[in-house]
């Protein structure tokens, strides 16, 4: 498992490349990226993501471990970004591999749930009318019963 | 025992961390004991179901025991990803 909590951008391409020519006898690799969305109207200046180091590295460790438990995957990549991010700057990444791809999408999707509201980072948006901290959707931990 | 805040929490109380002396046996008892002290307190401890806590970097609940623990942590849902 490969889990980086960063301030500093990455890059996708050489990610998704390095993560791929390290598997062996995988047929499938899926990859997600979450990237910052303008927002319509007052428009995002940017987003500022807190987090809690210490905590972060033990929630990742704990979800993607349970990733590699559930499902028959080669292995797991996790990226998450904190600091000030601009409109279309990523977020973060999360990438699986698998010999058939039914796990390393199922994989993803869960990994993608529990991020969302069992790591702890927080989003701050400021826009020209102001600066808010983005709320958590009852539908992100509805999310989770799926799994 | 060190008390930690994120995102709005800490802006509310206006600090990000603090060391307590506590005889508090719970979170929920370490709730009451934060409100009474200031109205800072009472204000980002006003809607417990706003809130979310962790225990030694574990999410846990506010009735979670506070006996060996070194380090708690307040916060608003997470929103990662």
């Amino acid at each position: 498992m490969i889990l980086r909590v960063q301030s500093e951008p990455f890059d996708l391409g050489a990610e998704t490349d390095t993560f791929a020519k390290a598997q062996s006898g995988m047929g499938a690799v899926v990859t997600f990226t979450g990237i910052v969305r303008d927002l319509p109207g007052a428009g995002l200046d940017r987003m500022e993501i807190e987090h809690y180091p210490g905590m972060t590295e033990k929630a990742l460790e704990k979800i993607a471990s349970e990733a590699m438990q559930r499902w028959d995957l080669g292995d797991v990549l996790i990226i998450h970004r904190y600091g000030v991010l601009r409109p279309d700057d990523r977020i973060m990444m999360v990438a699986t591999s698998s010999r058939h791809r039914a796990d390393a999408f199922a994989a993803a999707d869960f990994l993608m749930d529990y991020l969302k509201s069992r790591a702890p980072f927080w989003k701050k948006e400021f826009t020209s009318s102001g600066a808010e901290w983005v709320a958590s959707k009852d539908t992100d931990e509805a999310a989770l019963d799926r799994w | 025992m060190d008390v930690l805040y994120f995102a709005w929490v800490r802006e509310r109380i206006g600090i990000p961390r603090e060391t307590l002396d506590t005889s508090a046996r719970t979170v929920a008892e370490l709730v009451e004991e934060l409100r009474g002290r200031e109205d800072r307190y009472a204000a980002a401890f006003a809607d417990l179901s706003a809130l979310r806590v962790a225990v030694d970097q574990d999410l846990t609940d506010f009735d979670a025991s506070l006996e060996g623990v070194r380090e708690v942590a307040f916060f608003p849902p997470m929103t990662g990803g």
